[in-house]
């Protein structure tokens, strides 16, 4: 594993190379905004990157509560399965709004419960907890581009920074409140105990977002309409542009969550040395 | 006393009435939390001096805020006052069920934040002029329900940042993300209440989906939080 890292950083730097070159020259410049609409190959990579993340750590940290306990877990499972399947079903059968395909919502199904397994195939009980820590800074540092690139494409197009109100920019911002607030915790909380607070703070979050999405949707919506899917049309190139910077996030996002998840393991083994040579040495101290 | 343990079971019932007779003695957390949702009414109509038909646009969002933030003042104590003397040690290894415990502290916090409410309104109302121009009564169900989304994620809450450093600037900081679609729900329906231009039956709504789901998370995960060691 270690001997692939390198190789797996040069893909990376390679791809967002390659991806920065087709963003800035290769793809067609937009018709009405011009060059400002460029950003858009950052802003919307980033975003679906720190969701991803942020969906992730959802995973890890209800996997770090049920996996202690043959039985929760087990259940669980089931549970995932049943939700996975439950929704590739209603997304036939259930009529749904104007724009959004059927067969988008039946993947997103199938892709969650083929993300739970991974997770659970990939991580021990013991380190998943240290993937949701790497997961949620990481998503934190992606959210924040997103609220960056943002407002800097929103002054020229819309003339304003921030659309108070808006869905999308709101629930972003709440979502990422919600893991600054999470990392925070993290950070303060005395150590034995953070991994199961934050798994529960983690749980909280998940459940608030959709509430919160849905409570600022009553409100009028300014941000643009999805252009991926059947609601928009987007330049078949843009498109592929798009993709391409989309994946290369992605590597530069597992690449670093790779690199924070060897450093937060070989912590706690450090840790755990360190209090277990304490434990070796006091009596000797003691005589 | 026993119509209360019949409802509750005999621990919630217990712990509640303790609650609720310290209180009674002390009247700390409502003293305060009084004292300082008066002060927050006197700043905001001073910092915003509005006349009555931009009151009624801005005072529920000033209502509502004034009244989470004093709720701060309640939740902190809710868990502070069994640490000391090892009562929530000697909870924690007792084999009373944990969510009985939490039903009781967050009713306990129900009910102090709702005294608060009611001894709160008739000052805000007169110092901003309100009036209902939209049907009043639906004012009492926001508040219970908005009471109730504030409160039980403020239990919760409060137990997790008593295992922080620094516990009391903690749960500010995670209560107040979690609750931004409560709060924006307690607002609106207030203000759609008081200017009765909209109706506010979808807020209400939304604050039930919110009270529902936060208390079915809370009484599944409280026990994890009350043992995690």
């Amino acid at each position: 594993m270690k001997r692939l890292f390198p190789i797996f950083a040069f893909i990376t730097a390679a791809l967002l190379s390659f991806a920065l070159y087709e963003a800035l020259i290769g793809a067609p410049t937009e018709q009405t905004m011009g060059d400002v609409q460029r950003i858009f190959y950052y802003h919307v990579s980033s975003a679906w990157t720190a969701f991803i993340l942020f969906f992730i750590n959802f995973v890890a940290s209800i996997q770090y509560l049920v996996r202690k306990n043959d039985s929760s877990d087990r259940i669980t499972n089931w549970i995932v399965i049943a939700l996975g399947v439950i929704t590739c079903i209603a997304a036939y059968v259930v009529h749904l709004p104007q724009g959004i395909e059927k067969s988008s919502i039946a993947s997103t199904g199938i892709s969650v419960i083929a993300l739970y397994f991974l997770v659970r195939k990939l991580f021990s009980p013991d380190n998943v907890d240290a993937l949701a820590v790497t997961t949620a800074e990481v998503g934190v540092v992606f959210c924040t581009v997103v609220l960056i690139t943002g407002p800097l494409w929103a002054r020229p197009v819309w003339g304003i920074w921030w659309a108070v109100g808006d869905v999308r920019l709101t629930s972003t911002l709440v979502l990422w409140l919600i893991y600054v607030s999470y990392l925070l915790l993290r950070k303060f909380s005395n150590s034995g105990q953070t991994p199961k607070i934050a798994a529960a703070l983690a749980i909280f979050g998940a459940l608030d977002v959709p509430l919160v999405y849905f409570s600022i949707w009553f409100f009028r919506t300014q941000h643009p309409q999805p252009v991926i899917g059947d609601g928009g049309e987007i330049d078949p190139r843009m498109l592929h542009v798009l993709l391409l910077n989309w994946l290369a996030f992605s590597c530069f996002a597992v690449m670093i969550c790779w690199a924070r998840y060897r450093l937060e393991i070989l912590k706690r083994e450090v840790e755990e040395t360190l209090a277990l040579e304490s434990l070796l040495e006091e009596p000797r101290s003691i005589r | 006393m026993s119509l209360l343990s019949g409802l509750l079971g005999n621990i919630a019932a217990a712990t509640l009435s303790k609650d609720v007779r310290l209180e009674w003695r002390s009247k700390d957390a409502i003293n305060s939390m009084l004292f300082f949702a008066l002060l927050v009414v006197v700043i905001f109509s001073f910092s915003f001096d509005p006349n009555a038909e931009e009151s009624r646009r801005i005072a529920g969002g000033l209502i509502w805020v004034g009244f989470l933030f004093a709720a701060v003042v309640a939740l902190n104590q809710t868990w502070a006052r069994e640490l000391r003397n090892q009562v929530l040690d000697a909870y924690r290894v007792s084999p009373a069920p944990a969510n009985s415990l939490f039903l009781a502290k967050a009713l306990g916090n129900f009910i102090f934040v709702c005294v608060l409410e009611a001894l709160m309104a008739p000052l805000f109302i007169l110092f901003y002029n309100l009036r209902a121009l939209g049907p009043g009564w639906q004012l009492i169900p926001i508040a219970l329900l908005g009471t109730w989304a504030i409160v039980v994620n403020g239990t919760f809450f409060a137990a997790l940042s008593i295992r922080t450093r620094s516990r009391e600037i903690m749960l500010p900081l995670l209560l107040f993300p979690i609750s931004i679609p409560a709060l924006l729900a307690m607002v609106e329906a207030t203000t759609d209440v008081l200017s009765g231009e909209y109706s506010a039956r979808f807020w209400i709504a939304l604050l039930m989906a919110y009270d529902v789901v936060f208390t079915i998370a809370s009484l599944f995960l409280f026990e994890t939080v009350l043992h995690a060691e």
